[in-house]
């Protein structure tokens, strides 16, 4: 691929878990992201799940990019990407069904989750296999942390445990509304505001250094 | 992000080309998805079994054997596997075959979704004295504490179910038929006690104090010695 030949191994992987991140960048994938993000456990899961179901879609895309015409490309990936999917609901059905019946309705909408589709048009169909696969790798990473810091946060404060174990003695009385959907909404808000603003002042230092360096010259 | 790359531009494939290939796809697609339920099918089985059966061993205790019973034609019989429906419960016998109560499967709507239990009731003494929620989608945080909250699952330990269960607020119980409502999830709690009566309504006239029928021999065993009771999520 001529393509690949300006593309950094490390850069391609290490984008997704903070510049391009999938959730606090690109804003996609916000069904799970809103749903199952009540406990860190369940984010963890839904995380593990996507991970594998992207890498495995990009690298399939990847590599079979030559037979896929492209009037039909978007049905293909999202054949992929279901069977995908259907293979990880099963083993998680059946090797850790507690999980399952907690995430249950929720892993069959990993298909709609448009951060995967996306990955596939804009990545995985125009790279080699090796990028596409670091590519994948990076942005279900940076789903999966992304999820996680919103779980974690939601249940330390919605139910005053982490990873079941409870935190604080019993006195402390749990936030309900965070692990309710308006919580999600509220954490995932705080949370953008914090990247943005990061975000800026980021920019703000970088202009103050070309500033200086200029008069110095 | 990376500048966008036109897609190699290629003859145009005819139409027959593309329908190939998607059927190609889906065919293999098939294939792979047959292939994953077939193995991991058996485990799935297992674990719903298994599931069921220390839901059975938790609601009654103190029982050693199990046995799916069915009622068919006026009398409870014992059958082999099958699907659950309204005619279905398991008896619960000492290891003498004596029968100690039944465990009974019932459902209906909860505050969200479909909520499924399996109580333990006991014929002659006419009570309640175990109840396990199998599924449910109850509002986590709130309406989940229907299982995850022990104090309103011990309601359910020595309870009587005549002339009807009575959901009262949270405290204040004071009879043997009333069951505390937990704060914050009325519509789960009364959803529960509403399931058990309708279901006890169903059941009650229907169920012998004697053994109906013994349970067949080597069959359903006890619980795993040595095992830690499954944990309440």
């Amino acid at each position: 691929m001529e393509t690949d030949k300006n593309l950094d191994a490390y850069q391609e992987f290490v984008k997704g878990l903070w510049r391009d991140n999938p959730v606090f960048v690109q804003v996609l994938g916000m069904c799970p992201m809103l749903a199952v993000t009540n406990s860190a456990i369940n984010a963890l899961v839904m995380g593990g799940a996507t991970l594998f179901v992207l890498i495995g879609s990009s690298f399939l895309v990847a590599s079979l990019k030559k037979w896929i015409p492209k009037q039909v490309r978007i049905s293909l990936y999202i054949i992929i990407i279901a069977t995908f999917v259907t293979v990880a609901d099963y083993s998680l059905l059946a090797l850790m069904p507690g999980v399952h019946k907690e995430l249950g309705a929720f892993i069959p909408l990993i298909v709609a989750n448009c951060m995967i589709l996306g990955r596939q048009e804009a990545f995985a169909s125009r790279h080699g296999v090796r990028f596409a696969v670091l590519d994948a790798a990076g942005m279900a990473l940076g789903f999966t942390l992304a999820l996680f810091a919103l779980g974690s946060v939601r249940e330390i404060l919605g139910n005053g445990s982490l990873f079941n174990i409870p935190l604080f003695g019993d006195t402390f009385e749990p936030w309900v509304i965070m692990i309710l959907p308006p919580g999600g909404f509220i954490t995932l808000g705080l949370i953008l505001l914090v990247f943005n603003w990061a975000a800026v002042r980021k920019q703000r230092f970088m202009q103050q250094v070309a500033e200086a360096e200029r008069e110095t010259l | 992000m990376n500048q966008p790359v036109p897609l190699p531009s290629t003859r145009e494939p005819g139409s027959v080309r593309l329908v190939l290939s998607l059927a190609l796809a889906g065919l293999i697609s098939g294939i792979a998805i047959i292939g994953v339920y077939e193995a991991t099918l058996p485990t799935i089985t297992a674990n719903k079994a298994r599931e069921l059966r220390e839901a059975v061993f938790k609601v009654l205790p103190g029982v050693a054997r199990m046995q799916r019973l069915e009622f068919i034609e006026g009398s409870l019989q014992p059958t082999e596997g099958g699907a659950v429906n309204d005619q279905t419960l398991y008896g619960g016998y000492t290891s003498n075959g004596d029968l100690v109560g039944y465990a009974i499967p019932a459902d209906g709507p909860g505050f969200q979704d479909t909520i499924r239990l399996l109580y333990g009731y006991l014929p002659k003494e006419r009570k309640i004295v175990g109840m396990e929620i199998l599924e449910s989608r109850e509002t986590p945080g709130l309406g989940d504490k229907i299982y995850k909250d022990l104090v309103f699952v011990a309601n359910f330990s020595n309870l009587v179910p005549d002339p009807e269960i009575l959901t009262v607020k949270k405290g204040t119980r004071s009879a043997a038929n009333e069951v505390d409502a937990i704060t914050g999830a009325t519509i789960s709690s009364k959803a529960v006690v509403r399931i058990i009566n309708e279901a006890h309504i169903r059941w009650q006239p229907r169920l012998p104090s004697v053994a109906p029928a013994m349970p067949l021999p080597d069959n359903e065993t006890g619980p795993e010695t040595g095992k830690p009771p499954r944990e309440i999520r």
